[in-house]
């Protein structure tokens, strides 16, 4: 690893002060995206501020909702009785995720702000226009690495079919964020100019012509906790994750939905998919289709139809124009418990 | 160093030490640094002054004996536990969080110490497969891995035994799935999985936490 200074942050307040000031300096929670970054040199960082000692781990149940803090390690909010009773949804997408230690080190926060699993974002020897310039050092604001995309007409069976641009296709890599997605949480923080709240939709953005910037958050902003809004949509949920190993692999596709029922009748629900594009992709227009309607195949598959309208394969990732609505069908049913 | 911000007030100077090396002249580095910094210096060895400079202390308990280190900011955990205190029971595999070779327990809880930062463990316990039995006592799942042959070339094992024993520890060894799931970010190249699910559920079946 490149050497860079080191500093520990007792107050979110300290934090963003420190990290604003540095234009290479970086926050450092459970360290399991950016310490690998930074060993590959894609993140060269003058400083890490170490937040893992602030004080922001706590899941509450609130007046409106659940409230997670943005310190909550992975496995800790998967285990909690609380999002097992209320959002199983997000207990089963952060359970797909990873690997047991790497759940035990990752928190809510960095899961929302992990970067992308392209392997041409990790290669700084091949094209790549989300990589940026080089952070820090001698060579501080040089590109790393070609600008261009490798994946376009490359190496893409892992990338996007929904929200791309002549820039960038790549997927947005978390789990948790499908949940949170589905779940309209929204996104407490805090920055050089205060605090704001982020409706999870608006967090994370899609490539357009800044493929660089993955999320909607300004220089030097730290996030605080994430709330979601309290709702019927625990009992019947399900995560489906497609990967090439039945566990410890990024989503080739996933599914997540959390429905309330009525008989057999969908009073409503919530639908998103990962794997597909640059930020967790919400179906709203399928969701309307099936709101009121009775939990079938036949109205399923519409909703399947309607999901996918608009996506788009680049020759390796053709593949998850079928897979992906296979996918949407059955997380219904299993969701719906109509298999 | 610069240290734990208490007053709620980073660091003051925006200049990093490295670059203020690099910046000052040899002789405004003399004031500042010992002997062998300064014939450091004389032979053009920024690097190695400035990485005396960048140290930083670390208190930490590995395998209950406390320590006080100093520590460079980009040294992880397994570096730390294999150069600096000569612990190579923990494995280097891929070094990127993807094999767990180098699971360890920080404060009881499994993680990858290559993506640790050592000095994130600073008033930690840390437990090594050094630290789970001994020579004259193997820890129980130590004695299962043999018994069932959880192993072949054994590169894997230990990081293995510690993610075994957190997984009984945390309630996840509740049936052959359940452990191949919460086991699944340990990989073993020579494919003993069948044998190591085998040996974890044979401690699990003893019952109580381990």
């Amino acid at each position: 690893m490149n050497p860079f200074q080191f500093t520990r942050a007792n107050t979110p307040q300290a934090a963003v002060l420190a990290v604003s000031k540095e234009s290479g300096a970086y926050f450092l929670a459970g360290g399991t995206n950016l310490i690998d970054l930074v060993k590959r040199e894609v993140v060269i960082p003058e400083r890490l501020v170490d937040i893992n000692r602030l004080p922001l781990a706590t899941i509450e149940e609130t007046a409106s909702g659940i409230r997670i803090g943005a310190m909550a390690k992975n496995s800790a909010v998967a285990d909690h009785p609380l999002i097992k009773k209320h959002l199983p949804l997000l207990s089963m997408a952060l359970n797909a995720g990873a690997s047991a230690q790497l759940r035990n080190m990752a928190t809510v926060g960095g899961n929302m702000m992990q970067r992308t699993r392209c392997p041409y974002f990790y290669d700084h020897s091949m094209p790549c226009n989300k990589r940026g310039p080089v952070q820090s050092g001698p060579s501080k604001g040089q590109p790393n690495g070609p600008a261009g995309c490798g994946a376009i007409g490359g190496v893409n069976r892992m990338h996007a079919i929904f929200g791309t641009s002549e820039k960038c296709i790549a997927v947005h890599p978390s789990d948790m964020c499908i949940a949170l997605a589905a779940l309209d949480a929204t996104v407490n923080v805090t920055g050089p100019k205060g605090n704001r709240s982020i409706h999870f939709a608006e967090f994370h953005r899609l490539p357009g012509d800044a493929p660089q910037k993955d999320n909607t958050l300004l220089p030097g902003e730290l996030i605080l906790s994430v709330d979601i809004p309290k709702n019927e949509l625990g009992k019947y949920a399900h995560y489906l994750k497609v990967r090439d190993r039945t566990s410890y692999a990024f989503a080739l596709v996933s599914v997540g939905v959390a429905a309330d029922m009525k008989g057999k009748t969908i009073q409503d629900i919530r639908l998103a998919m990962g794997g597909v594009a640059h930020k967790p992709w919400r179906l709203k227009e399928a969701e309307r289709y099936l709101k009121g309607k009775e939990a079938t195949l036949e109205n399923f598959k519409q909703a399947a139809t309607l999901a996918m309208q608009g996506a788009k394969g680049y020759g390796e990732n053709d593949f998850k124009l079928t897979l992906a609505p296979n996918s949407i069908i059955e997380a219904l049913q299993i969701a719906t418990q109509t298999v | 160093m610069e240290n734990e911000n208490n007053a709620g007030e980073p660091e003051s100077t925006g200049a990093s030490r490295r670059a203020f090396l690099k910046q000052s002249s040899v002789l405004a580095a003399f004031a500042l640094t010992p002997p062998a910094a300064v014939h450091a210096v004389e032979k053009g060895l920024d690097e190695k002054v400035a990485v005396a400079f960048e140290q930083q202390p670390l208190r930490v308990e590995v395998n209950g004996v406390a320590q006080q280190l100093s520590v460079e900011p980009r040294v992880t955990l397994l570096d730390l536990l294999r150069e600096q205190l000569s612990l190579t029971g923990t494995k280097k595999g891929c070094d990127h969080g993807q094999c767990g070779a180098c699971t360890v327990h920080v404060d009881g809880q499994r993680v990858n110490s290559c993506l640790t930062l050592a000095l994130t463990t600073e008033g930690s316990k840390v437990t090594t497969i050094e630290g789970l039995g001994s020579v004259d006592k193997l820890h129980p799942m130590q004695e299962a891995f043999i018994k069932h042959d959880g192993f072949q070339c054994g590169y894997c094992t230990p990081g293995q035994i510690m993610s075994a024993v957190a997984c009984i520890n945390e309630g996840h060894a509740n049936s052959p799935d359940e452990v191949r799931e919460y086991m699944s970010g340990n990989i073993c190249r020579c494919g003993a999985y069948a044998n190591i699910v085998e040996a974890i559920m044979e401690v699990k079946s003893k019952g109580g936490r381990i």
